[in-house]
């Protein structure tokens, strides 16, 4: 459904992408890996076009996106969840899920999606009136998935969901994301922690320093050696 | 609290609010103190919900205030000057050829103050909005200032009269032969503040509030930065420039010095004592403030005499210098201000005084987990 072609992007004088090709197929939780500074965040921010200029070609089924405004392309179904969380912390919990549907008017449909939150999340539900900046680090990262998912998306970009987050805490996050995924919604993973992500993605792409530099399928690259010994510390 | 009783009880406030107007109309004279604060302050509620907006809600930090302000004034004066005192207020330079036989209702007015207001934010809009936080304040206040020196300008003498100022602006009337013209202003402001709380909970107000708590945040959820900065920022200067045209009613007299940058600050300041993104804030600290400028602190400006003994530091001045130590004081210990960012709400209210309650009731529970755990 995703499909990137010989995308680059500059930060200045510096080449921060030289030249990615990936593909999302659909019904799956595709997943980025990489050491800091490889160009992860900075492909969804590309996806996005939240960076200046990158060229080359982005097609969301069958769609050119590599023209179109930040807005249009939430419209076209991409959402990005971005990294370090970023809730409104001076709004409620609920304010900060309704912002998630800003471009969507079917009130009804919106009203069901909450529900789905507030199911996917049963904590969000006791705190809906909380202002968002008193949650915990693990609530707000919940949040802001809940927030993305209001924006009923077709594909999911999650940047660092378990960024600074206790391991029980990342263990549920992960488990959500495989039940957002069976829900039907395509997951684009970026994850440090590598073997998390490996174990739940269909497919996986491993990044150094602007560039792919391995692919193959999560099982497939938990067994690699050069993975295993570089992202994995085995 | 139902949905029902809330309503009842915002009611009973409007309603109790409308009697003390009028109590205040109906037991005092013309001239009296308790008039004049009260309109001052209804004025300057409007300027600072303006501010609000743009400050407040949206977080772009203006300085512009007093510049969008003037320019409601003076355009409402232009427009409103009775065509007979034309001849006496531009006595020296004579009046330009097309505005001679000009003279509107006030309602039109205003309307004209608020738009010219809003088109001049519109055109600066553009280049200005796309700075960030410190360099947009720094922009803004240099607009305002370049406002203040053009309407004082020789170039435009035949329109805004130079250095001389406007005089003969006619004060608030009587609206439909019924309502007695003391009620005006409040009526004009409440309308205003009115259609500003409308927007701030549609879903526009939202997305200030999202584009104030984190711009990437909210470009990523699909909100249009550029479009709803412009729009705050126009809104604002609408607002701004009506109560500009409100104040120059209630002066009767409009010259560039009567929009100093120190203007910009005074409302800057009630903003930020009523609380940044409240309006109800804006709101009860323009009556503070203004009452407690113009009125409360007064007898500090004179000499005063406890028996034989003369209280020192009592002289013409000092009243402000007891204001700014209440200030900061304010700002030291109180610094979200007396709303903070929420809005008034019955809820709150009910909060206020079922608290003490369920927090004893809390102690109670955490003394209890606390036992268990050991």
């Amino acid at each position: 459904m995703l499909k990137i072609e010989n995308l680059h992007v500059y930060y200045g004088g510096i080449h921060a992408l030289r030249g990615i090709n990936m593909e999302v197929a659909d019904g799956q939780i595709i997943s980025l890996i990489g050491a800091n500074g490889a160009g992860k965040s900075t492909t969804l921010k590309a996806i996005m076009s939240l960076v200046a200029k990158p060229s080359g070609y982005i097609e969301f089924n069958g769609v050119d996106l590599s023209k179109m405004q930040t807005r249009d392309i939430v419209k076209q179904g991409i959402v990005l969840c971005p990294e370090g969380r970023r809730v409104f912390p001076d709004l409620t919990v609920e304010e900060n899920l309704t912002m998630g549907a800003y471009l969507r008017k079917d009130k009804d449909e919106i009203r069901k999606d909450r529900e789905w939150v507030y199911e996917l999340f049963p904590r969000m539900r006791e705190r809906t009136w909380q202002l968002a900046g008193t949650l915990s680090g693990g609530e707000q990262q919940m949040l802001a998935v809940g927030r993305a998912l209001m924006a009923r998306p077709k594909l999911l970009m999650l940047d660092e969901p378990s960024l600074g987050l206790a391991p029980l805490i990342i263990k549920d996050i992960f488990a959500i994301i495989k039940e957002i995924n069976n829900a039907g919604v395509n997951v684009l993973l970026i994850e440090q922690n590598a073997k998390a992500a490996l174990e739940i993605s269909h497919f996986a792409y491993v990044m150094e320093t602007g560039l792919i530099t391995m692919s193959g399928s999560g099982r497939e690259l938990l067994k690699d050696d050069r993975v295993r010994s570089a992202y994995l510390g085995e | 609290m139902t949905k029902k009783s809330k309503n009842i009880c915002s009611v009973i406030a409007a309603l109790v609010l409308v009697v003390l107007l009028i109590c205040s109309y109906e037991f005092t004279s013309s001239s009296s103190m308790l008039r004049s604060v009260l309109q001052l302050g209804a004025i300057y509620a409007l300027a600072a919900a303006s501010m609000n907006l743009l400050n407040g809600v949206t977080g772009l930090f203006s300085l512009g205030q007093a510049g969008f302000m003037a320019v409601g004034a003076y355009t409402f004066a232009i427009f409103t000057i009775p065509v007979e005192k034309k001849a006496g207020v531009y006595y020296l330079y004579g009046v330009a050829d097309g505005l001679s036989d000009i003279a509107l209702p006030a309602f039109f007015g205003l309307l004209i103050a608020g738009l010219m207001a809003a088109l001049l934010a519109a055109i600066i809009g553009a280049p200005v909005l796309r700075l960030k936080s410190d360099y947009f304040a720094i922009a803004t206040l240099g607009f305002a200032e370049i406002v203040r020196i053009l309407v004082a300008s020789s170039p435009f003498n035949r329109i805004t009269n130079g250095s001389l100022g406007l005089k003969a602006i006619p004060s608030f009337s009587n609206l439909f032969g019924v309502i007695p013209a003391y009620f005006v202003p409040f009526i004009v402001v409440a309308v205003c503040i009115s259609l500003m709380v409308l927007l701030i909970k549609s879903s526009y107000g939202r997305a200030f509030k999202a584009i104030r708590e984190d711009e990437i945040a909210a470009e990523a959820m699909g909100i249009n930065l550029a479009k709803h900065k412009r729009m705050s920022f126009i809104i604002s200067s609408f607002f701004a420039g009506i109560s500009g045209a409100l104040l120059a009613q209630f002066l009767g007299a409009v010259q560039s010095t009567t929009f100093p940058l120190s203007m910009t600050y005074n409302i800057l300041l009630i903003v930020v004592i009523g609380g940044m993104g409240s309006i109800t804030g804006s709101i009860l600290s323009a009556f503070l403030v203004t009452a407690a400028k113009e009125w409360w602190l007064r007898f500090l400006d004179v000499e005063q005499f406890i028996g034989d003994f003369q209280v020192p530091f009592l002289r013409t001045g000092f009243r402000m210098v007891v204001f700014s130590v209440i200030l900061m004081v304010v700002v030291l210990f109180w610094r979200r201000g007396i709303m903070g960012n929420k809005e008034f709400s019955w809820d709150s209210v009910y909060h206020f005084f079922t608290k003490k309650k369920k927090k004893a009731a809390l102690l109670a529970e955490d003394a209890e987990g606390g036992a268990v755990n050991e």
